[in-house]
């Protein structure tokens, strides 16, 4: 039985509603009291004026890497990130080697998070075996092992044949599944090193266009109204992409989106210098594509945001920009730059970010026991937030690997404290 | 100057005139029966080719002997960089051993901009990937300056001078180059080819864009062709090479529609009978092999300036 904990004067970032200042009791792994005035002798005390509580953040989209490249990252390593980053979940993709395309694998990486600790571990199952998009995985049986998988993607590939992607699609209705889309056509970004544009031109890297995303999000869609089954779209990276989405919605039809830190703040035009530090899957791509991402995410249309976390070694990245692998560490920064981009820009409240980071992730991946509102009797799971306080860029954290584009950036913020169930994973800006 | 030549765009108008003024003293030490100078003596230039080029390593290796460098030919092939080690603990070999410039050929795009991050000395590039080629556009600069305005014309660019470049602009590094180089000096330069072979952005470029090379060749003081690669045929860039040289090579008949004193150039190796047909390339009109010559006198002027040798005048009398 965790200790009880009393947060004392805290703006709860409720869902819909504005910022309300209170305390916030958490005894046996859920909120046993909020209001003012709160007190308790047992307790041990949080002063929390001038602290945002939201709900624990929920990620759908992390690279945990074990196994198989332990060296970039573990669960362990990455799930300390995590929670250093307010999560309470996390959704490990399938991408590892062996691929989490069985019962077995999800079931070791799901084990790995509960051994772990320091949040939850939702794992993720392929969609297809292997990730070669030519045959589906044992997706039922993924579904009913411990791992209780409802999230099914090939991230990192696109299920590219239309064929394959519409049976996914139906399949995984009978337990409830959700198909997590890589939009990528393969043919159309063959050697694509960046956003194909004024920069790839200039640097003579070969271009991604965003056709290329556009393209698989509008057939999906079409998929998903035709089977009635649900369809996630990761890393919406283009402006194109969110107006295919909000149509798609206006239609009533089963469609949900996230967008990454990362495409909600830089440019291709970091590439610049040709460090691969700024390469990354779905590439960076225009200030305009920026712009309407956060629109697109303030009003809804992009459901939440990801992080599309993807720690690789020091090796994979200190090499030519072609050689690099693509993809940037995200969990310890996510909110801080959410912050930045969407709430200090007016786009979004307290409130709003609880929705995008919280509720609806937790919605999307049917994870139950996240996403509740800070209410009583709810999972004591939240995360307290110090948006005043302007903490120098991001050191090294403790995510294994050092691949974030924000390194000597000034983020705005500081997670203060995360609680799993009531027990404390950070306190005061550090690991429990 | 700066302390590499990574990309055209480094160059203001004033940079590139000195590179062009320095090749011009240069050559004209090139005619004394001893062509070698000893300004770079005692410095090392390490010529650095991940990819197989023959005509530019030994125009940069005969550059810095004539200027009396140690001169280390460093070629990927077989050797420690076949075996997996990267182009970072190469770069850190290098520096070990006490080079003074690297001139690095590469496949990827940026190669020589992470090398200067990783090295002390001076990068050259010589060539990365798809991206630029600045010595090359510099030659060309110089060979386009001679041969229409003279050898006595120290401090003068290139204005007015128009500039078609044909071809395969998408994988060209020499098209980048010469685009920036040629610009900042003032001429007005029109990228000729078929939709497919241009970049998505090149609107944004300075230059002027065409599909038509008829059209564009009346009015061109210098038509530049590049070099057509077979293999872009499958990735569906054209329908077929004899399509591509009806339409966009250069041969007898579209070179009588060029003013009397336009000249035709080329970066080699060339692909005779595709971009370019065998009388053009062998008419008075082209350039092509002194555009060889002008390269070693070019890159001297490169490494000397980069290297900051003993004066050079000086030493010649």
């Amino acid at each position: 039985m965790s200790a009880r904990w009393l947060v004392k004067g805290v703006a709860i970032a409720g869902p819909g509603g504005r910022d309300e200042i209170a305390d916030i009791l958490l005894s046996d792994g859920v909120v046993a009291a909020t209001g003012a005035g709160l007190s308790d002798a047992g307790a041990q005390v949080i002063d929390a004026q001038g602290l945002v509580a939201l709900p624990g953040l929920v990620d759908l989209h992390t690279h945990l890497r074990e196994p198989g490249r332990e060296d970039a990252e573990t669960v362990e390593t990455g799930t300390r990130a995590a929670a250093l980053g307010g999560y309470t979940a996390v959704h490990a993709m399938a991408n590892t080697d062996p691929v989490a395309d069985t019962a077995g694998v999800v079931e070791q990486v799901w084990r790995l998070g509960q051994a772990a600790g320091h949040c939850d571990v939702q794992p993720v199952g392929a969609v297809t075996v292997g990730l070669a998009g030519s045959r589906l995985a044992e997706l039922g049986t993924m579904a009913d092992s411990a791992a209780r998988v409802r999230v099914f993607s090939d991230d990192g590939k696109c299920v590219a044949d239309p064929l394959l992607m519409r049976r996914a699609l139906e399949y995984v209705k009978a337990f409830d599944g959700v198909i997590a889309q890589h939009a990528q056509d393969p043919r159309l970004t063959e050697g694509a090193q960046l956003n194909e544009g004024e920069m790839s031109g200039r640097l003579g890297l070969a271009g991604w266009p965003a056709v290329a995303e556009e393209a698989i999000i509008a057939r999906d869609c079409l998929l998903a109204a035709h089977v009635g089954s649900a369809l996630h779209v990761c890393h919406v990276s283009t402006a194109g992409s969110a107006e295919i989405i909000r149509w798609a919605k206006s239609k009533g039809w089963p469609v949900t989106a996230e967008v990454t830190p990362h495409h909600l703040l830089l440019t291709d035009e970091l590439a610049e210098g040709y460090d691969p530090v700024f390469k990354v899957n779905p590439p960076l791509r225009t200030a305009a594509d920026v712009a309407e991402l956060r629109r697109a995410l303030a009003d809804g249309t992009i459901d939440c945001v990801a992080t599309d976390h993807a720690p690789h070694p020091v090796e994979a990245k200190e090499t030519e920009w072609s050689e690099a692998a693509f993809g940037m560490t995200g969990l310890e920064t996510a909110l801080r730059v959410v912050q930045l981009a969407m709430v200090d820009t007016g786009l979004l409240d307290w409130p709003g970010v609880a929705d995008r980071m919280s509720v609806r992730p937790a919605r999307i991946g049917r994870l139950a026991g996240h996403g509740a509102p800070l209410a009583v009797g709810g999972p004591a799971n939240l995360t307290l937030y110090d948006p005043a306080a302007s903490a120098e860029a991001a050191g090294p954290g403790a995510s294994k690997s050092r691949n974030t584009p924000f390194a000597g950036m000034a983020l705005p913020g500081r997670v203060v404290a995360t609680f799993l169930r009531g027990t404390p994973t950070v306190l005061d800006g550090k690991l429990v | 100057m700066k302390r590499h030549l990574i990309s055209a765009a480094d160059l203001s108008r004033a940079d590139a005139l000195l590179i062009l003024d320095t090749a011009e003293e240069l050559a004209s030490l090139a005619d004394r029966p001893i062509k070698k100078l000893p300004t770079l003596r005692g410095r090392t230039v390490v010529n650095l080719f991940f990819e197989d080029s023959t005509r530019t390593r030994i125009s940069f290796e005969a550059a810095a002997k004539r200027l009396s460098a140690d001169v280390i030919n460093f070629s990927a092939k077989g050797s420690s960089v076949a075996k997996g080690e990267s182009l970072k603990d190469t770069a850190l070999t290098l520096e070990a051993m006490g080079s003074d410039a690297v001139v690095i050929r590469h496949s990827a795009s940026g190669a020589a901009h992470r090398l200067a991050g990783w090295v002390q000395g001076s990068v050259v590039n010589a060539g990365d990937g798809t991206h630029e080629h600045p010595t090359q556009a510099l030659l060309d600069a110089f060979t386009i300056r001679r041969r229409l305005r003279g050898s006595s014309t120290r401090g003068a660019g290139l204005d007015g001078i128009r500039v078609t470049i044909v071809g395969d602009v998408l994988h060209s590094r020499v098209a980048r180059s010469n685009v920036l180089l040629l610009s900042t000096l003032g001429a007005e330069v029109t990228l000729a080819a078929p939709p497919t072979l241009l970049p998505l952005a090149v609107e944004n470029w300075p230059c002027a864009v065409s599909y038509d090379l008829d059209r564009e060749l009346p009015k061109s003081d210098v038509v530049m062709m590049l070099r057509v690669q077979q293999e872009r045929m499958n990735a569906a860039y054209f329908p077929s090479v004899r399509e591509y040289s009806r339409r966009y090579g250069l041969d007898a008949a579209r070179m009588a529609r060029l003013p009397d004193h336009a000249i035709v150039m080329h970066p080699g190796p060339m692909n005779r009978g595709v971009e370019i047909a065998a009388d053009v390339a062998d008419s008075v009109r082209s350039t092509i092999v002194e555009q060889v010559a002008n390269g070693v006198t070019t890159r001297m002027a490169v490494l000397y300036l980069l290297l900051g040798g003993t004066e050079f005048p000086a030493v010649a009398q």
